[in-house]
């Protein structure tokens, strides 16, 4: 039955959708987090999806296709850095370095992925009431 | 009155079947709609009605030994979207167009259910007599 697949595919979207706002999370939170060299900093994280075919896993051929997080890239652009001779962080050069998150970007990906998630719900839910509905034909 | 018991409830139940499959479908193109590369599928409805509608087709079996022609919904061969935007990371589902697909295919999946509900009543009636 092909609408029993909708939830794995669902689930697989949900999560992915998590994953994605978990990352948005820990960016945020370490947006401000300052340190005294490059190497040290905290970088921009970003999940990279992937779609993956149940074909494989399925004995019988189903069309489905759900989501997976392939995994997580550390965003290469620039570090701020700026001059802080005061901050307790600051190196020998009396420079900080700043992580590279973007707290707009950010706050755009995390609405994104909220939207994606809901859409996964409801179409969990669409499914859900489709098979109740098939359940109880012919009485 | 000769009845197939298989063509008891006509063509919707290959219906149902198709619509279901076409939700699954749906469903993949919305659940990647942020991967990479992934192109949007979905069944073409007219060549699977039209496939349905031919009785025999071209290819005849001859011989009871020749790999059989499957007509049914399922061996229908999905077809890619054409895309309305281009996105540089080479997606091309376009969540708002699926969700409304993903709808109307339900709501046609509960037409299906309706009619084969209504025959269901129908042949129920029939059988008691009453």
């Amino acid at each position: 039955m092909s609408l029993y697949n909708i939830f794995d595919i669902a689930s697989s979207g949900m999560s992915a959708q998590t994953t994605r706002l978990n990352l948005v999370a820990s960016n945020m939170a370490n947006a401000d987090t300052v340190s005294s060299s490059t190497n040290e900093t905290y970088r921009s994280r970003q999940p990279v999806f992937g779609a993956v075919l149940q074909n494989e896993l399925n004995a019988q051929k189903s069309n489905s296709t759900g989501v997976r997080v392939l995994g997580v890239v550390e965003s290469q652009a620039p570090l701020r850095q700026e001059y802080a001779p005061q901050h307790p962080m600051a190196n020998n050069d009396g420079y900080i370095f700043k992580p590279n998150v973007n707290v707009v970007e950010e706050m755009a990906n995390m609405m994104s992925a909220s939207r994606s998630f809901q859409n996964n719900v409801e179409m969990l839910n669409t499914a859900k009431q489709l098979l109740q509905q098939t359940l109880k034909i012919g009485q | 009155m000769a009845t197939s018991i298989d063509s008891l409830f006509g063509v919707h139940e290959q219906a149902l079947i198709f619509r279901s499959k076409r939700a699954e479908v749906l469903a993949s193109n919305m659940a990647n709609s942020d991967t990479p590369g992934y192109k949007a599928r979905d069944f073409d409805f007219k060549s699977i009605l039209s496939n349905l509608n031919t009785p025999a087709g071209h290819i005849k079996q001859t011989h009871n030994q020749h790999i059989s022609f499957d007509k049914t919904p399922a061996s229908a061969s999905l077809a890619y979207r054409i895309p309305t935007s281009a996105s540089l990371d080479g997606n091309t589902v376009d969540t708002q167009v699926e969700q409304a697909k993903y709808a109307e295919n339900a709501m046609d999946y509960q037409t299906s259910l309706r009619f084969l509900n209504g025959k269901i009543t129908g042949y129920l009636s029939a059988l008691r007599g009453e």
